[in-house]
């Protein structure tokens, strides 16, 4: 075994333990701390991407003395190494752009448990990309909401309370719906690990008993899922969760949280219940309808908020439409595409409110739609980056944005069902709600008067000016979100390498 | 077809009671407007799964997964994955029920009521004023 194999084991055990040792540092320390695991972390994932995409094939990795049947494995893949590294250049990024609003918004002596939380977050995230086992991938669920949860709560503002709470009570729902669907799949498989659970699950479909159960499993994972990841109907917690966290916490919430959890329900699709079985269920048809209503209703709510934060967090309700409504088009292509939006979306997101905050420091920290007027020319990095980060979203070629529509475009097209008219309907309406809300906002940034209002300029030069920090995020995040759109070949094909290595 | 339904739905008694359990936990958890009532609705519906899993893993006549007596055979213990689950779950369940207890408590003291209803109105108008 090479030494690359025991990489997905080392960044998870990385990210807990400086969790775990920086509940005794001081905040400064505890923040270097998680920027360095970050990075460690980022470049053991590229490691096992590189490992994977040279051998061409994926690899288990078995946890504790047990072998396959009974005990726990990581998996890990071309997918999964792809995956696991992007996230944790977000992650990076999110962390090193919001790093001054962080150590405002936190109370001093608290401020080593928001990294604690970053920590935790991350080794959440890379176990659920990593495992192989359902119960760890619960347990990790949990983690993962606990973590969010006291990211949104740190900053003891207005309403992080009642939108802490809220989360909760969405998140316990979704993971009471995936713990009871785990138990009936153990119930009727007798597995937990997805390699045998499969073997069983396809077994069982061929005798065609277990019918009504098989149906129950998926449809409460699916649900579960979507509630936790804020498909349409389920998106009440989102606008004030992602609105009035502090701007690091949103972009991680919005950009990683959320699609670890799809991320998750694509390889349950996938390496447990079989994707062909998923397909011939009506149930993707339900996810595909409320993807669709996702998208045009997230917009439309976008369009009619004036807060620019909400707004953002409203799109990402829109956003998440489209990756279910890819993974409903229930082809290999309409997969793809759906995770080539996760990628996309996860890093346009972290761009948005990350550079947002750019633009409020210079207007007296306020987010309103008309606050904003002129900043641009106050502060034209980050209305670059809000610019880049809005037509990628809209669909500007040479942004990847522009991309994941073409992808989701060209899979409609290829499937020959029903599917295709209402797709292409879809993404040309949804296009354009994206476009009134998203340009008009960036229209704002750069009207209006050079000098900027009165007070604004008060508080600029009272040296609340961005550091170099969110000026080098701004632009890493704008310089991959251009990689991501003019070289997308490699990664969507790594993506369809890997899509290929689940089955 | 009544009697044979029936039939099936008492002889999975255990199965029964969970999902029923899990359904009155569930919708306690989304529709009630008290937060502890909805902590009590989680915990109930966090305990309907452990009874399924303990229903489960239970196999008639045989004992506790202990080995006692020197008996070494497997046919001799229920399946023991099913506890273990439990437990790990119990763990789970215990750290979420303090997290959504210590929040609860925060907001009582924020807004003096326990009504998730109240407090969003509160929050509101609290915010409204702000601006």
């Amino acid at each position: 075994m090479s030494l690359v194999q025991n990489f997905p084991f080392f960044s998870i055990i990385i990210a807990m333990f400086s969790g775990i040792i920086s509940s005794v540092l001081s905040g400064r320390k505890a923040r270097n701390l998680s920027l360095f695991m970050i990075t460690v972390t980022t470049a053991l994932s590229f490691f096992v991407l590189c490992y994977c995409q040279e051998t061409g094939e994926s690899y288990t990795y078995m946890m504790g003395h047990f072998p396959a049947p009974w005990g726990n494995e990581i998996r890990a893949g071309v997918l999964e190494g792809l995956t696991a590294t992007l996230f944790g250049l977000v992650m990076f990024l999110a962390v090193l752009g919001g790093i001054d609003h962080t150590a405002a918004d936190v109370e001093p002596g608290k401020l080593n448990l928001f990294y604690i939380m970053i920590d935790l977050m991350l080794s959440s995230l890379l176990a659920l990309v990593y495992t192989n086992d359902l119960f760890t991938a619960y347990v990790f669920v949990e983690i993962n909401t606990i973590a969010g949860c006291g990211l949104i709560m740190i900053r003891q503002k207005k309403k992080s309370m009642s939108a802490a709470i809220r989360y909760m009570i969405m998140s316990q729902l979704g993971s009471g719906l995936f713990l009871i669907g785990l138990s009936v799949l153990y119930d009727v498989t007798g597995h937990l690990l997805m390699s045998p659970a499969k073997e069983s699950v396809s077994r069982i479909l061929a005798q065609g008993s277990y019918e009504i159960p098989m149906l129950v499993i998926l449809a409460v994972i699916s649900v579960g899922l979507a509630i936790k990841s804020g498909l349409y109907p389920f998106h009440y917690w989102i606008p004030d969760t992602y609105g009035y966290a502090t701007p690091t916490a949103s972009a991680v919430l919005s950009g990683l949280v959320s699609k670890g959890y799809i991320f998750l329900l694509i390889k349950i699709f996938y390496r447990v219940l079989g994707n062909e079985h998923v397909i011939g269920s009506r149930l993707i048809n339900i996810l595909y309808w409320f993807g669709i209503a996702g998208m045009m209703m997230g917009s439309i709510h976008a369009i009619a908020e004036k807060d620019t934060r909400r707004m953002i967090a409203y799109s990402s309700v829109a956003q998440i439409g489209y990756i279910y409504m890819g993974i409903g088009l229930g082809t290999d292509q309409g997969m793809i595409a759906a995770v080539f939006h996760i990628f996309t979306h996860s890093v346009t997101k972290a761009l948005l409110f990350i550079s947002a905050v750019g633009l409020y420091e210079v207007s007296g920290n306020k987010t309103d739609y008309h606050s904003l007027r002129g900043s641009a020319y106050r502060n034209p990095l980050a209305a670059a980056g809000f610019t880049v980060g809005s037509l990628s979203m809209v669909g500007f070629p040479m942004l990847s944005g522009f991309i994941s529509k073409l992808l989701f475009a060209a899979s409609a097209l290829d499937g020959t069902d029903w599917k295709m008219l209402p797709t292409l309907i879809a993404l040309a309406v949804s296009t354009t709600l994206n476009a009134i809300y998203f340009l008009r906002q960036v229209i704002t940034l750069y009207s209006g008067p050079r000098s900027g209002p009165k007070k604004a300029a008060e508080v600029s030069s009272a040296g609340n000016k961005s550091s170099w920090m969110l000026r080098t995020s701004i632009l890493c995040l704008i310089a991959f979100n251009v990689f991501l759109g003019v070289s997308s070949q490699p990664i969507v094909q790594a993506i369809a390498d890997g899509l290929a290595m689940f089955d | 077809m009544f009697w044979e339904t029936a039939g099936h739905l008492s002889a999975n008694m255990e199965a029964t009671a969970a999902v029923i359990l899990f359904g009155v936990g569930f919708t306690m958890l989304l529709l009630h407007r008290n937060l502890i009532k909805k902590i009590m609705g989680m915990n109930i519906m966090d305990t309907a799964v452990y009874l399924f899993l303990a229903a489960k893993g239970y196999i008639h006549g045989r004992m506790v997964p202990i080995v006692a007596d020197g008996i070494q055979e497997v046919t001799a213990y229920i399946n023991p994955v099913p506890s273990g689950l439990v437990l790990t779950g119990i763990v789970v369940s215990v750290s979420t029920t303090a997290l959504m207890l210590a929040l609860t408590k925060r907001l009582y003291e924020q807004y003096g009521s326990l009504d998730l209803d109240e407090i969003l109105i509160l929050a509101k108008e609290e915010e409204e004023k702000a601006v």
